[in-house]
């Protein structure tokens, strides 16, 4: 298969079906809530939805989001072989509806029609020695990516002082500050350290990781544990009508970070967490969540 | 049992909605969110008049498909986020007598005033059901300001049918919005140890 068909099928199968992981997540979630609550209705309207957009290949959100894209590639590639496989597989894309135009011209305002601009779709590069290509895809709708909030610690509203106690206050706060903004049940992605760009980056790459996937980091691990349960104790639920799911997953990492600064980035993944990768070994293309 | 309501809606009906009310909407409906917002309140403009008097407000950023005979159809149609509209909201629909917004995440005490002022409600639709929710588009009748705006932000005029949406914000002044926010305020306090 060649490149841009390879990328165009990751589009089509990000923003139409949802990794099975998550799927998982709803289908728990659902039973959990009560008979006759709003919430329970939201879970089987999330679930039927789910479901309809894989039989008929449409887009699971009409905010099929920003393409943000992660490429690994071997030594001696050209990053502009891979752009330009991306921006065809882009505009076709949209032509087929599996994506709506996204790209608006921020000084004219115009939206470019095709996905396609300055910048967009995001391109995160990376070369390493292995003998294959790693292209990764998330799709990030803007009412989730607006939630997004980045902490300087401390923090004297919230007496979150530089530790990780610190650290989970402030999740909370940007948990509760996103109800009515990100389509809830979310995902919390959180980068601890780095300076302003790193940090935001950090927690957003978080969302590769499978849900039950922990960070190796034990003290970072359990802090994953005790926010998941804690958050879903807030009682905001699916869509803020109140319920038992108010996040499916916390993922948190840490990096070094400068003597004098201590930031806290947390990105928001709404329930419609799309995301997949494909690997190019020998010509050989394979899919997988 | 959900109630039927289908446009035009009078006053006396939308009155009679209270929050947690599960509604099924008919009938024709306009879409409209930030562009569409501004350019109503700062220039009133006259063409879509006749399609929002006692209508319903989407505010959704359709993908839509051109047919080969011409016409349009909705691929994918879930709510954007409401609260970017607060500040036009309530002149909109006292402006446009408009009895009804669908969008998710609800919207802030200028709208809610309006709401009550005007005879109106809000209605919340699943964010990200965008699948399902175009399958109760049975129509694009009409489109305004497709090339200026773009796709997501023009005013696409569509005919719906049995539209699933529940009232969290009514015209006496409630909402289920401000009831939860209320409460996981509370409840964060007590996590993070502030109370």
């Amino acid at each position: 298969m060649e490149l841009k068909e390879a990328v165009l099928e990751l589009i089509r199968r990000v923003a139409t079906d949802l990794p099975p992981d998550i799927e998982e997540a709803l289908k728990k979630a659902y039973e959990r809530e009560d008979e006759g609550t709003p919430a329970k209705s939201v879970f089987k309207t999330i679930l039927e939805n789910v479901e309809l957009a894989r039989k008929n290949s449409t887009p699971i959100c009409q905010d099929t989001g920003s393409l943000i894209f992660y490429i690994d590639f071997p030594v001696g590639h050209a990053e502009k072989t891979y752009r330009e496989a991306i921006e065809w597989a882009a505009a076709e894309a949209t032509k087929r509806q599996y994506l709506r135009p996204n790209a608006v011209d921020p000084i004219t305002g115009k939206n470019s029609g095709n996905n396609i601009g300055k910048n967009a779709p995001y391109i995160h590069f990376h070369q390493w020695d292995k003998d294959e290509v790693r292209i990764r895809l998330m799709l990030k709708g803007g009412g989730s990516e607006n939630v997004g909030i980045q902490y300087k610690l401390p923090d004297s509203n919230l007496k979150a002082g530089r530790d990780l106690q610190g650290v989970k206050k402030v999740i909370i706060d940007a948990a509760v500050k996103a109800q009515g903004f990100g389509c809830a049940p979310g995902t919390l992605g959180v980068g601890i350290g780095g300076d302003r760009v790193t940090s935001y980056a950090l927690s957003k790459e978080q969302f590769f990781r499978k849900l039950n996937e922990r960070n190796p980091n034990p003290e970072i691990a359990k802090l994953e544990e005790e926010l998941y349960q804690e958050l879903n104790e807030l009682g905001i639920g699916p869509m803020g009508f109140g319920g038992k799911t108010t996040v499916l997953g916390v993922h948190i990492d840490a990096q070094h970070r400068h003597p004098a600064t201590y930031y806290v980035s947390i990105s928001y993944m709404c329930w419609a967490y799309r995301r997949k990768f494909l690997t190019i070994k020998d010509g050989e293309v394979t899919y997988a969540d | 049992m959900p109630i039927k309501l289908t446009t035009p809606i009078s006053e006396e009906e939308i009155r009679k909605l209270k929050v947690g009310d599960e509604v099924l909407l008919s009938g024709t409906i306009v879409t409209a969110r930030d562009q569409a917002h501004k350019l109503m309140v700062e220039e009133k403009p006259d063409f879509i008049r006749e399609y929002l008097k006692d209508s319903v407000i989407y505010h959704c950023g359709p993908v839509v498909k051109k047919n080969d005979d011409g016409s349009w159809e909705f691929v994918a149609a879930g709510p954007t986020t409401s609260s970017r509209e607060e500040p036009y909201q309530a002149d909109v629909i006292c402006e446009y007598q408009v009895r009804g917004v669908i969008g998710k995440g609800g919207m802030g005490p200028r709208t809610a005033e309006g709401l009550k002022k005007c005879g109106a409600v809000y209605f919340h639709a699943v964010g990200g059901a965008g699948s399902l929710i175009a399958k109760k588009v049975i129509k694009v009748k009409e489109v305004f300001k497709l090339e200026e705006f773009g796709t997501p932000e023009a005013f696409w005029v569509i005919e719906v049918e049995d539209f699933p949406v529940v009232v969290t914000m009514d015209s006496h002044g409630n909402s289920l919005h401000k009831q939860i926010l209320e409460k996981s305020e509370e409840k964060a306090k007590e996590l993070m140890g502030l109370k």
